[in-house]
C-alpha cells in the first residue's frame, strides 16, 4: 500500500535521533511557576484567585474569558504571589499568575465529576472546557469549540494527529509508545460524541514501532485505524493531513469540519483521557529538549508553569553556550529571547543550538529557480508573493492568494537565496486579514 | 547564563543550496561539452575564445558593478555560466574580440541594465549570441573541421543531403565549440539531474514537442533517422538542457515550464524546416524568454482546496 501523503513539502534532517530512546522522565519544579493568562486562541482567561490565596494542585485560577477561550489550573500547591507581566515562551511580555509552590502538591478533590459512564455528550464537552483542554500541538483552539460543530452528525473522521513531522521532537513519539492506552482512550471519548464517526490515527511512517503499538492497541475497536504517512515536513500540517487521509482539500476559509475531520493531536487526546476518564484538569505536557547544545536531550513530563530552565537543566543543561533557542519546532517553533519563560499548554520542546544558521544565511537575489513553488503545499508562488509583500501590494498579495498559505516555512527552507519568504509572506498575510476582518 | 539569544522569524533551519552552489554545478556539468570542443577544435585554438569570453563576462560584470557602486557579485558563478554558454555557442574560428564584445553584451546590456541577476529577461548567452550573429553574419555562419570549411551536418540535411548521426553523437562534426557532442552535452546533463538542478519538465516537453512537430511537418513522417539528425544537430541538444532550463528566463510555475517546452519545441521546428538557416534554438528559445509573462499568467496554480488539482 502506497504511504498517505499530500504534494509538495520538503525532507529536513528530523534530529529526532537525539532524543528519541530517552524515555519520559517526570520533571518537579523547584521554583516559582508562571501561568500566562492568555496560551490559548480567544480572548485570555480571567483570574479568579488573588495575591497571597493559597490553592491546591487542579484548582481553577482563572476562568474561560469568552466562548473561545479557556480556564487555566494550578500545576502545584501553593500561594500566589500575584498577576504580573512575564515573558511568554514567544516572546511578548504577558500577564501571568504567579505561584509560589509549596512542594506538598496536594490535590484538590472534584467531587462534580461524573464517571465517563454516566455522562451525556453535553456534559463530556464542558467537562473537556472546563478542564482547560486546548489544542496542544501548537495552535491551541480551545477543544470544546472544536468538538461543538453545527452538525456532529456530519463528521465522519476523528483524526489523530500523530505526524510528529517538526524535527527535534520526539514528545508525541514517546506519548505514543508508552501512554498508548490513554491516547486511544481519548479516541474513544471523542467518538462517543459522534455517531457516525470513525477514528484514525495518522502516524509518519518513520515511527513503524508506535504504528505497531497503535495497531494492538485499537484491535478491539472496529470503528478505529492506523494510517501511515509518509515521512514528510508539513505532513501533521491540519489541511494537508485531512487530504492525506481523506483526500479531501479544503481552503484556508473553511474549517476541517467541512470535510467532516475533527483533528486533534497526541497530547491534546492523552489530556481529554485526563479530564473525562480520571477527572483531572490541565495541568502536564510532555516537552521534549533537545538540540545540539544540550548534554542529555530527552522527553520530561512538567508541570505547566515550569520555567524552561528548570527543563534544561534537567536535561543536563548546556554543553555550550547556545546561540539560539527555540521554543516549539526548528521550523514553526519561536526563537526566545532568553529561557526564563514558562512552559505552556502550547510548549511541545525547547531545542538549543550552538549555531544559527540563519544569522550566517546571506540573501541573495532571486533566481527564479522555483523550489519554493515546487514545495509549496499550497501550491502558491512564495517568491511573488514575497515580491508583493515587501512592495506593500496588498491587493495584490490577495488576488495572488496569498492568503492560503499556511506558514510552515518550506519555502524559506529550500531558497537557495536564503530569502526569508515565510517572514515577508506572513506578516503581511497577518496585515490582510486583519483588514479582511475590519471590512 | 541569562543571556539574550538571537532571534529570528521561523523557520529556523535551512537548506544547504546556495545560488553560487548551484551556478558551480552548471560550469561543472559544462566541462564536458567545453573540453571536448576545446581539443575537437584544437586546430582552430578554440581554447583561447573560450577563456577569453568566460573572462570577459566575469571582468564586464565586476568593473560594471564597480562603476555603479553595487555590490560585487562574480562570486555567484553566474557570470561565469552566461559567458562560458556563450563560448560554447560561437564557431571556433570567430576572432577572440568577437567573444569578449558578445560577453560585454550579454553582462552589461541583457543582464546588468535590467537589475543583475534575476531581473533579465532574456537569456544573456543566447540574446548576445544572436547580437553578434546580426553583427557578424559571416563570421557566426563559417564552420570548419579539420581545416575543412563547410556546411554544418544541419545544413546539410536541409539540403537533403545525407549525414552521419554516429557523427553527430560523437561530435567530430562542424558547429560551434560545444554543440557538436551530444554525448559530452548528456553527461552534463544527466549531472545536472542527479543534482537536482534541473528536472525533465523544460528539456523533456521541448524535444517531445519538438519531435512531434517535425513528425508531423518535417516531410518524412516518423523517420527515426531524420529525427535522430535532427536532435543531434545544431544546439537543440545544447539548447533544450542548458539553455532553456536557465532559471531567471524560465516559467515559475510547473505546468508553465510544459508550455514553455511546447513554445520552444514548436518554434525550433519552424524555425528549422521553414526559416531561411538551418538553425532556429537560439531564436526559438529568446523568444519563449519573451512570452514567460503570458505563459505564467495563464499557468497560474490553483491553491491547494480551492477546486484546483488536489
Amino acid at each position: 500500500m502506497g504511504l498517505l501523503t499530500f504534494k509538495g513539502g520538503i525532507h529536513p534532517d528530523d534530529g529526532k535521533r537525539f532524543s528519541k530512546d530517552s524515555e519520559i522522565r517526570t520533571l518537579l519544579p523547584k521554583g516559582e511557576l508562571a501561568y500566562p493568562l492568555s496560551q490559548h486562541i480567544g480572548a485570555p482567561a480571567n483570574p479568579i484567585v488573588k495575591k497571597g490565596d493559597h490553592v491546591l494542585k487542579g484548582q481553577k485560577i482563572a476562568e474561560a474569558g469568552g466562548f473561545v477561550s479557556s480556564p487555566i489550573h494550578a500545576s502545584v500547591s501553593g500561594t500566589v504571589k500575584g498577576i504580573e507581566y512575564r515573558f511568554n515562551p514567544a516572546g511578548t511580555k504577558t500577564e501571568c499568575i504567579i505561584i509560589e509552590n509549596d512542594g506538598e502538591y496536594a490535590e484538590i478533590n472534584d467531587l462534580t465529576v461524573k464517571p465517563f459512564g454516566e455522562m451525556t455528550r453535553e456534559e463530556i464537552i464542558e467537562r473537556i472546557g472546563e478542564a482547560g483542554i486546548v489544542g496542544m500541538g501548537g495552535a491551541g483552539f480551545p477543544t470544546r469549540v472544536k468538538l461543538s460543530p453545527k452538525e456532529p452528525e456530519k463528521i465522519e473522521y476523528i483524526i489523530a494527529n500523530c505526524a510528529e513531522c517538526e524535527p527535534y521532537i520526539t514528545a508525541d513519539y514517546r506519548r505514543m509508545l508508552e501512554n498508548t492506552g490513554q491516547l486511544v482512550n481519548g479516541m474513544r471519548i471523542i467518538l462517543s460524541l459522534f455517531p457516525n464517526a470513525k477514528g484514525i490515527f495518522a502516524v509518519e511512517d518513520n515511527k513503524k514501532d508506535c504504528i505497531e503499538k497503535l495497531n494492538k492497541e485499537t484491535e478491539n475497536d472496529p470503528n478505529m485505524e492506523v494510517k501511515a504517512l509518509m515521512t514528510k515536513y508539513p505532513q501533521g500540517a491540519e489541511r494537508q493531513l485531512i487530504y492525506a487521509v481523506t483526500k479531501r482539500a479544503i481552503n484556508s476559509s473553511m474549517l476541517p469540519a467541512d470535510a467532516g475531520c475533527i483533528v486533534d493531536n497526541v497530547e491534546t487526546l492523552i489530556g481529554i483521557h485526563m479530564a473525562v476518564a480520571e477527572g483531572k484538569p490541565l495541568t502536564e505536557r510532555v516537552v521534549t529538549v533537545s538540540g545540539d547544545a544540550i548534554n542529555s536531550p530527552g522527553n520530561f513530563k512538567v508541570l505547566l508553569g515550569t520555567n524552561h530552565m528548570e527543563l534544561i537543566e534537567a536535561a543536563g543543561g548546556f554543553s555550550q553556550q547556545p546561540e539560539k533557542l527555540i521554543s516549539g519546532g526548528p521550523m514553526m517553533g519561536f526563537a526566545m529571547v532568553s529561557a526564563e519563560a514558562p512552559v505552556t499548554k502550547t510548549s511541545s520542546s525547547i531545542l538549543a543550538f550552538k549555531e544559527d544558521i540563519v544569522s550566517k544565511s546571506v540573501e541573495t537575489a532571486c533566481i527564479n529557480c522555483a523550489r519554493c513553488v515546487d514545495v509549496c503545499p499550497s501550491r502558491i508562488i512564495p517568491s511573488r508573493l514575497a515580491d508583493l509583500a515587501q512592495r506593500h501590494d496588498e491587493k495584490a498579495f490577495v488576488a495572488m492568494n496569498g492568503l492560503e498559505c499556511v506558514e510552515c516555512g518550506s519555502c524559506s527552507y529550500v531558497c537557495p537565496a536564503k530569502r526569508p519568504l515565510k517572514q515577508a509572506i506572513g506578516s503581511m498575510r497577518k496585515i490582510a486579514l486583519a483588514n479582511k476582518r475590519k471590512k | 547564563m541569562n543571556e539574550n539569544y538571537h532571534v529570528s522569524a521561523s523557520p529556523h533551519i535551512r537548506d544547504k543550496i546556495k545560488s553560487s552552489n548551484i551556478m558551480l554545478l552548471v560550469v561543472i556539468a559544462l566541462l564536458p561539452a567545453t573540453v571536448f570542443g576545446i581539443w575537437n577544435f584544437r586546430h582552430e585554438n578554440a581554447w583561447i575564445l573560450v577563456v577569453a569570453t568566460t573572462a570577459a563576462a566575469v571582468l564586464a560584470e565586476y568593473i560594471y558593478e564597480k562603476l555603479m557602486h553595487k555590490p560585487v557579485t562574480i562570486g555567484d558563478f553566474s557570470a561565469v555560466v552566461t559567458g562560458l554558454l556563450l563560448a560554447l555557442n560561437l564557431p571556433p574560428t570567430l576572432p577572440w574580440w568577437m567573444g569578449v564584445l558578445g560577453a560585454v553584451f550579454a553582462i552589461v546590456v541583457v543582464k546588468q541594465l535590467f537589475g543583475g541577476l534575476g531581473q533579465n529577461f532574456m537569456n544573456p548567452a543566447l540574446a548576445a549570441r544572436c547580437f553578434l550573429l546580426i553583427c557578424f553574419t559571416q563570421k557566426m555562419t563559417y564552420f570548419v573541421y579539420d581545416g575543412v570549411t563547410g556546411a554544418t551536418p544541419l545544413a546539410q540535411l536541409k539540403s537533403g543531403n545525407v549525414v552521419n548521426t554516429m557523427d553527430m553523437l560523437l561530435g567530430n562534426v562542424r558547429g560551434t565549440i560545444g554543440e557538436t557532442s551530444v554525448i559530452a552535452i548528456m553527461i552534463g546533463a544527466m549531472f545536472l539531474i542527479l543534482t537536482g538542478v534541473i528536472d525533465l519538465r523544460i528539456p523533456g516537453s521541448y524535444i517531445v514537442s519538438f519531435v512531434i512537430f517535425i513528425t508531423l511537418f518535417g516531410g518524412n513522417g516518423f523517420d527515426p533517422w531524420y529525427i535522430t539528425a535532427h536532435l543531434c544537430g545544431g544546439g537543440l541538444m545544447l539548447g533544450a538542457w542548458f539553455m532553456a532550463t536557465d532559471y531567471v528566463t524560465a516559467p515559475i510555475t510547473s505546468k508553465g515550464k510544459i508550455l514553455y517546452g511546447i513554445c520552444m519545441g514548436i518554434l525550433t521546428g519552424l524555425f528549422r524546416l521553414f526559416g531561411a538557416s538551418a538553425e532556429g534554438v537560439s531564436y526559438a528559445i529568446i523568444i519563449s524568454n519573451l512570452l514567460v509573462p503570458l505563459i505564467e499568467k495563464v499557468t497560474l496554480p490553483k491553491p491547494f482546496g480551492k477546486g484546483g488539482e488536489k
